[in-house]
């Protein structure tokens, strides 16, 4: 235990003392953050862009209906022809022109309205104009048919579902996106996390294979524990510099928000920011609860649990990996177990999890222990039941153990092995020393 | 004086390969004891498995009497062929790291640590990296490194190859006063002269078999053919020659005198005595020169090697 001690210490300090990762420790939140500036920059760059299109409205029914949106302005051309029209706008250089020639029959007319543009224009501003078009024109056919719109419109009676669980507490649709939210980051962080720290272990076991010392090293303790020390040790200086990262990053998102005075927060300012403003201050008020209604404790305590398992697992295959070869070069015939798993907890988890988090797919990907930490952490905060939950953590557990142990045993024959590029056939043959 | 080292059968297969094959070595108590052997015979293997590196399939190890255990690591140094330290590392930092991983205190370990390095003046290398130092530099701090917790067991595997002769002589120096002072030695080396100035006892393995092993003197002498070189001036050298040729076994031997000599290597069978070899000689000539012919450890490894092939 000592001995481990010493060794984490010592990887720690190797980390972190590292130029390359202190480089990247400072610099990458600027550069991330830098990137959202400017592509907040562009955002707003793409906004302020005015179109104006042109109405060449024959029929006289969409007089007025056209209002000047943010981004398009409307001209109406509607007293001159439409082959005077067509040249005036490309004369002018208008985005485009709306054609809508006279008829008796609504559907008829429905049928016959034509958009010129030079550009195929952006879908946006055709579903725009199409509503408007559509929401005239469906009143216009009610009204030909005899129907009392006033009537119509106070007979609308929209249903907005309340939704509660058995124990009374009610939450809002909006919860399950802030559950997948939570979730789906949670899984992200922990992939990315493995890819990033689990390669660092690897390249410190070459490191010290290229470097001759591990012979020294393993005539003072056993591989095991230098293994274990380097996963630990490295999995230490990861967290320092996530945390960093995420300090830096923040108060940097801050400083950049409040020099600039955009709103960074809230890129690219669409839907989701417009849906937040219609939203009444009571949905709001349920967005809040929704989220101190999430279960924040014991959120907490499985997501370190599977976090560590999950980390755990990987890092001692990327050990192994790290002991059997000679250079970094030789590891990617290696690199397709590793990342295959891990692609596949992330896309289960955002197709299928979060289409039903209880199904069988996510339930089963939930119990695989390579997927398992993944898919589990993306399904938790939907409340999964705490004997699943522990069937799939003590599966993830006695893995772990499976594995470090095999990875101890090919890291211990392969830290001694130069000169060869091993295959898998190798490998399973080293199990066996 | 009992073994401090004893290995019973060790026997070591890699797949099919049989890397060791019942090899069993003792090593005396304060001795140097050299590990000889071809590449490839199984010295690095035997070694790892005194340092509980590799685990043999079958056998034992004994150290000072007792079972190998795992604590015992800090029992042994170890200066294994293949060298190196953490590149990036500062040579003090990494050498206390070692020492401590050893199962010395912080304390004890920097003490001990600046005691060596004033010993072998290189106390202004403390703060440099490794890969700031030369090769033969950063041997000689790993040299350092293997005997700071002062080991009751040394384990050299090719210690003097990296090193210039001046270093070379420190090292040696340094290694017969650790013996002095109470330590046991095993060398495992290729060089044989080497083996032939330091140690006391010898064993030789080629393919994974132990082929002979004992005190160097012993070994000499059972490798001892009963053969002479002598110097002999004669009026009549052709005469002499004849006769003598007629009566043993008789050889041209290759010396240098001073005087023109007849040199001859002169064989007598085991249970003739070297001094009516003389006497007869003495009747006969006048003799410059008369030594008996004893193998080198080098003839003695060929030989065997050879034999065995």
């Amino acid at each position: 235990m000592h001995n481990l001690k010493l060794i984490i210490q010592r990887e720690y300090k190797a980390r972190v003392r590292n130029k390359t990762f202190i480089v990247m420790t400072f610099l990458s939140p600027l550069i991330l953050v830098g990137m959202m500036m400017v592509v907040a920059y562009l955002a707003t760059l793409n906004n302020s862009e005015q179109h104006s299109i042109a109405i060449n409205d024959l029929s006289g029914i969409f007089q007025n209906e056209f209002k000047d949106a943010d981004g398009i302005k409307f001209i109406d051309l509607s007293s001159i022809p439409l082959e005077d029209a067509k040249k005036l706008v490309m004369k002018k250089e208008y985005y485009g022109l709306l054609h809508i020639p006279e008829m008796d029959d609504n559907f008829e007319l429905a049928r016959s309205v034509r958009f010129f543009a030079k550009e195929s224009p952006s879908l946006d501003i055709l579903q725009q104009m199409e509503q408007i078009l559509t929401e005239k024109l469906n009143t216009r056919e009610l009204i030909a048919r005899g129907v009392d719109i006033s009537k119509i419109e106070s007979a609308e009676t929209p249903v907005n579902i309340q939704i509660q669980n058995f124990e009374g507490i009610r939450t809002s649709k909006m919860s399950n996106y802030v559950k997948m939210f939570f979730g789906g980051a949670a899984g992200y962080l922990l992939m990315m996390f493995i890819i990033i720290y689990g390669n660092m272990v690897m390249r410190s076991v070459i490191e010290e294979k290229t470097n001759r010392i591990i012979e020294i090293i393993v005539s003072s303790v056993k591989p095991i524990h230098l293994m274990l020390g380097k996963i630990v040790g490295t999995s230490l200086a990861g967290i320092t510099q996530f945390a960093i990262w995420v300090v830096l990053g923040a108060i940097l998102l801050f400083l950049a928000a409040s020099f600039t005075g955009m709103d960074l927060i809230s890129v690219p300012p669409s839907h989701a920011q417009k849906g937040l403003e219609q939203m009444s201050s009571n949905e709001m008020q349920q967005l809040i609860m929704d989220i101190s209604n999430l279960p924040i404790g014991a959120l907490i305590i499985t997501f370190l649990g599977y976090f560590i398992g999950g980390y755990f697992l990987y890092s001692a295959i990327y050990a192994a990996i790290g002991a059997a070869v000679d250079s970094e070069t030789d590891t990617q015939q290696f690199m397709f177990p590793i990342i295959l798993p891990l692609m596949l907890g992330i896309y289960v988890g955002f197709f299928t999890v979060i289409e039903n988090p209880h199904g069988t797919v996510a339930t089963i990907f939930s119990m695989i222990p390579l997927t398992s930490p993944i898919v589990m952490l993306m399904r938790i905060p939907f409340g999964v039941p705490w004997w699943e939950l522990l069937i799939s953590f003590l599966i993830l557990i006695i893995t772990n153990f499976g594995v470090v142990w095999l990875a101890a045993k090919i890291y211990r024959v392969g830290i001694l092995m130069y000169g060869k590029k091993p295959t898998y056939k190798e490998l399973y043959k080293w199990l066996k020393y | 004086m009992g073994n401090f080292l004893v290995a019973e059968n060790i026997c070591k297969n890699f797949g099919k390969f049989r890397a060791l094959n019942n090899v069993s070595i003792s090593i005396p108590k304060k001795s140097i004891f050299g590990l000889l052997g071809p590449n490839g015979a199984g010295k690095t293997t035997l070694i790892r498995i005194v340092n509980q590196i590799t685990m043999p399939d079958s056998g034992k190890i004994y150290l000072d009497g007792k079972p190998l255990h795992p604590n015992d690591v800090g029992k042994i140094g170890y200066l294994p062929e293949e060298r190196g330290l953490y590149k990036s590392m500062k040579v003090g930092e990494q050498a206390l790291y070692l020492a401590r991983l050893k199962g010395l205190s912080k304390a004890e370990a920097k003490e001990r640590l600046e005691y060596w390095f004033k010993k072998l003046e290189i106390t202004h290398w403390w703060d440099k990296k490794i890969q700031e130092l030369s090769k033969g530099m950063a041997q000689k701090v790993q040299f350092v490194i293997t005997v700071l917790h002062q080991p009751k067991l040394l384990i050299f595997d090719e210690p003097f190859s990296g090193f210039d002769p001046v270093n070379a002589e420190i090292i040696k120096n340094e290694i017969l006063q650790l013996r002095d002072e109470g330590a046991t030695i095993l060398f495992s080396t290729h060089r044989m002269e080497s083996v032939e100035e330091l140690c006391e006892y010898m064993a030789l393995i080629h393919e994974g078999n132990k082929l002979l092993d004992g005190k160097v003197a012993d070994i000499k002498r059972e490798y001892k053919s009963n053969t002479f070189e002598v110097g002999l001036t004669a009026t009549d050298e052709t005469a002499l020659l004849k006769e003598l040729t007629a009566n043993f076994n008789v050889g041209k031997a290759n010396f240098k005198s001073i005087t023109k000599d007849l040199k001859l290597s002169i064989q007598i069978k085991p249970e003739e005595s070297p001094n009516d070899l003389l006497l007869y000689l003495l009747s006969k000539a006048r003799v410059n020169h008369f030594v008996e012919v004893i193998p080198s450890v080098n003839d003695i490894f060929i030989k065997t090697v050879t034999d065995n092939a």
